[in-house]
């Protein structure tokens, strides 16, 4: 029997179970992708922690590919009967299905040499405990209370391995950690926001994220309400990363793209935005996240979505690049997956300003913090709407001078960066549901702001 | 499983906690997805592990791990303990429980067709005649089927006395047709969007709701949605099919009524509510018309359940009746805090992650109206809706905007022309004021909403609401492209 020792898989252990895997199956090429997860996280609540979790895993994913036809099975049981079982269920869910002329074949060995990224790894945040982690949000609820104000959030530190093998010669194994800490600090009618993100759990300033969301709530006492319509906007990292995050879930993956529905179907070479936008996507950035291998085992590469406003490429997988007659980029998710690829660790191109200059010459403007419950209404034309939250602002003759009731918005997300006239030098890394964001704050003209909000029940 | 509870519990005690519970969960959950007439994914998923939740010093640790080995189940024992102790560093109140639950039971989900007995074949056979049924459009550019079906036997046992078993069995799946031309892209969907239709029962769902017999309708549909005009702007009457009302319901009543969120808990993620204790019993929530229930025991709903995953049983709870609010959804520890006993439920959607108060079926009771076309018989000038294509609220939940696939056209008492990209806005308690007719029992049935995100670490739970279609006056609505 295979042992896997706590807490998370080495490069033998993982290879050890991968050549089993491999070993037990009979279908004509197989796929195992180990994913051990080792999480942490402490949330808290009206000033105090009101929930706290650790939880390990060990996830098993066997593809098997019989002719074209393509099984599915997983466990985190890696003991030989479990191993077994999972590999016999992937080949039978791949004879019972018909061909897929799509399907080209797993990848193979030939590609597979990416290095792998020890800095990547933080041992720091691998062994961040619980004890670690309340006395920094401890540190902030007391700062809060002493404001007379509320803080929520939550702290999570955690380690993960990824480890891709197939029949044809692909290896691959990546050890990563990240860390990120984000407050909402609330007062009666205000709200102020902070989040951090980092490899290393020690490197973020838990004081200076606290003090960010209070100074907000703060500052945003006794709101006024503005009127919707078109307004210059002073956009922080915050809300930009939200845009990019559904940018890319519209369209920057290749399976929208090949599928009509992506804004880039189509136009690769043509204008899509203003040029001060340039988007791409590099897992071997440190300022991003890193990771060397897709979960094809296939290395990643940076991939120059939108160049100075033109469209350049999507992010393939396997099966895309197939369709596409191209090569694969490397942005492959877990199988089976008919969404297709999406970026990982997505990179905006910062400007020329600091933060405080995007206020310059504006004679009025909204400052947003961050945007809430963010939707798409048409991924044709990038439309989203959403609502401001924690930390909006009138801005007046290049001065913040008076907070103001959240408001709806509904813009295109492209339109929009169409008109950004400025962003600043600096650049923040942010989570973001596909993995990770790094953006500066940008200045926007003429921003749709569709209604507002009330935040009194009749 | 139940020496490893046993030992788990022992543990936790002899270290110093107050309360310790075990939920010890396997799940396995199959699925297979058709597209453009080829198997886009089929898949075969196993998952099990136990978590243990602990009050210790007066606040709660949590640690869950998967292997299910004695070592390891006094490891997490302790590494919970420790969490527990690491959150009392910075408690202001201690948690309160209130009275013990000491419950034993067992539950299995009623399944009259067992879905992972169903060959694969015949789950295959379904999605590619409903593939073939949406070939013959021309303008639809992908067609996509999926049908999906889970199991989740798990055990609760408490150092208070709980003990107890559930089998929860899952079926459900659905359509969509995606009509592209140069400048636009429509879909439309059945029975629900994001394949979205799914309840507590058997594949005898999945026969229920006759794939293949609407795959044409919805891929005309779509394709008709390319060259319809856009749904105008202005104020009108508004009305919903019961799908778009339900996830109305689970936006605008569900998360609002949430206690916890009530109690600021979920104020880092999801958002706070508009609701104050004090008005339980006294807030006018809607017209008179409006009824709402919370009810863990409907048969095949999404959120009916035996026991929620603290050992309370299943049970139903008015929320509003005749308009005028009534009662939260709690937790032991939300429910102690406003004198109450928990209306169970809590609930975890895996082992590795602890329970939050989530919807079960928050049900919007019928009306007395007979069918659809007597509720539009009424309206001169007004606006259709149907199935839901995008959702945006306030983190309140107050200011909303919600997005359908597919409108049509109300006048003088008939259905006309299909309109594009209708969306409508409002106000919770003003919208739900305006409700003025909703469908009888023939037009109500459960929905389901499989992806409710709440907490951190996320969780996208299981929840259902039944609802019957319904009539709302002077509603915003408009079209999302400009």
């Amino acid at each position: 029997m295979i042992t896997v020792p706590s807490p998370l898989p080495t490069r033998e252990d993982a290879r050890r179970v991968a050549d089993r895997v491999l070993e037990l199956s009979g279908a004509d090429q197989t796929e195992v992708v180990l994913l051990g997860t080792d999480n942490r996280l402490t949330r808290f609540a009206a000033n105090q922690v009101h929930q706290n979790v650790a939880t390990r895993d060990l996830e098993i994913r066997v593809r098997a590919v019989m002719g074209r036809r393509v099984g599915v099975a997983t466990t985190n049981d890696p003991s030989d009967e479990a191993l077994r079982r999972v590999v016999e269920r992937a080949a039978l869910v791949a004879r019972m299905q018909p061909e897929n002329p799509d399907f080209k074949g797993l990848p193979s060995g030939g590609g597979v040499g990416a290095a792998e990224m020890p800095r990547a790894f933080s041992e720091r945040t691998a062994s961040f405990s619980a004890g670690d982690r309340a006395e920094v949000v401890a540190a902030i609820c007391s700062d809060a209370a002493s404001a007379g104000l509320t803080a929520s959030g939550a702290f999570e530190t955690g380690a993960a391995t990824l480890t891709v093998a197939n029949s044809l010669g692909v290896f691959g194994h990546h050890a990563g950690t990240k860390a990120t800490l984000s407050t909402v600090v609330m007062g009666p009618d205000s709200s102020g926001y902070a989040s951090r993100m980092a490899l290393d759990a020690g490197d973020i300033d838990g004081a200076a994220v606290g003090r960010e969301a209070i100074g907000k709530a703060v500052r945003g006492r006794e709101p006024a309400e503005v009127e919707p319509g078109k307004w210059t906007v002073i956009l922080e990292e915050y809300a930009v990363a939200d845009m990019l995050a559904y940018l890319s879930f519209i369209g920057l993956g290749a399976m929208a793209c090949q599928q009509g529905s992506s804004f880039m179907a189509g136009r690769i070479g043509e204008r899509v935005c203003g040029d001060l936008v340039s988007i791409w996507d590099d897992t071997a950035d440190s300022s991003g996240l890193m990771s060397p291998i897709d979960y094809e085992g296939v290395p990643r590469r940076r991939v120059d979505l939108i160049e100075r406003g033109v469209a350049r490429a999507v992010v393939h997988d396997s099966f895309t690049a197939g369709r596409a007659r191209c090569e694969s980029t490397g942005h492959a998710l877990p199988a089976p997956n008919p969404y297709g690829p999406f970026p990982s660790s997505l990179f905006m191109a910062g400007g020329d300003r600091g933060k405080e200059e995007l206020l310059h010459g504006a004679e009025r403007a909204i400052w947003v913090t961050r945007f809430h419950y963010v939707n798409v209404m048409d991924p044709k034309t990038t439309v989203i709407t959403g609502l401001t939250r924690d930390g909006t602002f009138l801005v007046e003759n290049g001065r913040i001078v008076r907070p103001i009731k959240n408001l709806r918005f509904t813009e295109e997300i492209l339109g929009a960066f169409s008109r950004i006239t400025a962003l600043t030098r600096e650049t923040r890394l942010l989570p973001t549901w596909f993995g990770a964001v790094r953006c500066p704050a940008v200045r926007i003209e003429g921003f749709t702001f569709s209604g507002t909000t009330s935040s009194d029940a009749p | 499983m139940k020496d490893l509870a046993a030992r788990a519990l022992d543990a936790c005690q002899f270290l110093g906690a107050q309360y310790a519970d075990i939920r010890i969960v396997y799940s396995e959950i199959e699925s297979v997805a058709v597209r453009n007439g080829h198997v886009a994914a089929m898949a075969s998923e196993e998952s099990r592990g136990f978590g243990i939740r602990v009050l210790c010093d007066g606040a709660w640790g949590f640690a869950a791990s998967s292997v299910l080995a004695g070592f390891e189940i006094d490891r997490v024992a302790e590494q919970a303990v420790a969490v527990a102790r690491a959150s009392a560093m910075a408690m202001r109140k201690p948690v309160d429980l209130g009275e013990p639950v000491v419950g034993k039971g067992r539950y299995e989900t009623p399944v009259e067709v067992d879905p992972f007995r169903v060959p694969l074949a015949r789950k295959l056979e379904i999605l590619m005649a409903a593939d073939a049924a949406m070939a013959g459009v021309k303008a639809v550019r992908t067609r996509e089927g999926q049908l999906g079906w889970q199991r989740q036997t798990k055990l609760f046992a408490s150092t208070e006395g709980a003990w107890v078993e559930q089998v929860i069995v899952e079926s459900g799946g659905g359509i969509e047709a995606t009509a592209v031309s140069e400048s636009d892209a429509q879909k439309r969907s059945y029975p629900n969007s994001l394949g979205r239709h799914t309840g507590t029962t058997g594949f005898e769902l999945v026969d229920e709701i006759d794939l293949p017999g609407n795959a044409a309708r919805i891929a005309e549909e779509a394709a008709a949605l390319l060259t319809a005009p856009p749904c105008p702007a202005g104020e009108t009457t508004l009305v919903l099919d019961a799908s778009q009302l339900a996830l109305q319901v689970h936006e605008s009543v569900g998360h609002p009524i949430e206690l916890d969120r009530v109690f600021g808990m979920e104020a880092s993620f999801a958002g706070t509510s508009f609701l104050e204790p004090g008005m339980a019993g006294a807030f006018r929530y809607g017209s008179d018309l409006v009824n709402v229930t919370a009810d863990a025991t409907v048969p095949g709903g999404l959120g009916t359940f035996g026991y929620d995953d603290e050992g309370v049983p299943a049970q139903a709870t008015p929320i509003i009746r005749d308009g005028i609010f009534r009662n939260f959804l709690t937790s032991r520890e939300t429910a102690s805090e406003i004198g109450q006993a928990s209306n169970g439920t809590m609930r975890a959607v895996s082992w590795a992650h602890i329970p939050l108060i989530r919807m079960t079926n928050v049900n919007l009771e019928p009306g007395d109206v007979p069918s659809l076309d007597a509720l539009i018989a009424d309206v001169a000038d007004g606006v259709y809706m149907e199935t839901n294509k995008s959702w945006s609220i306030d983190d309140k939940r107050l200011n909303f905007q919600f997005g359908t696939e597919l409108a049509r056209e109300i006048k003088n008492g008939r259905l006309g022309r299909i309109l594009r990209n209708p969306t409508y806005t409002g106000i919770t308690p003003r919208f739900w004021a305006s409700c003025d007719a909703l469908g009888d029992r023939t037009t109500w049935r459960m929905w389901a909403t499989p992806n409710c995100g709440k907490g951190q670490p996320g969780q996208m739970a299981h929840v259902g609401h039944g609802a019957p279609v319904g009539r709302f006056h002077n509603v915003q609505v408009g079209s999302s492209r400009r």
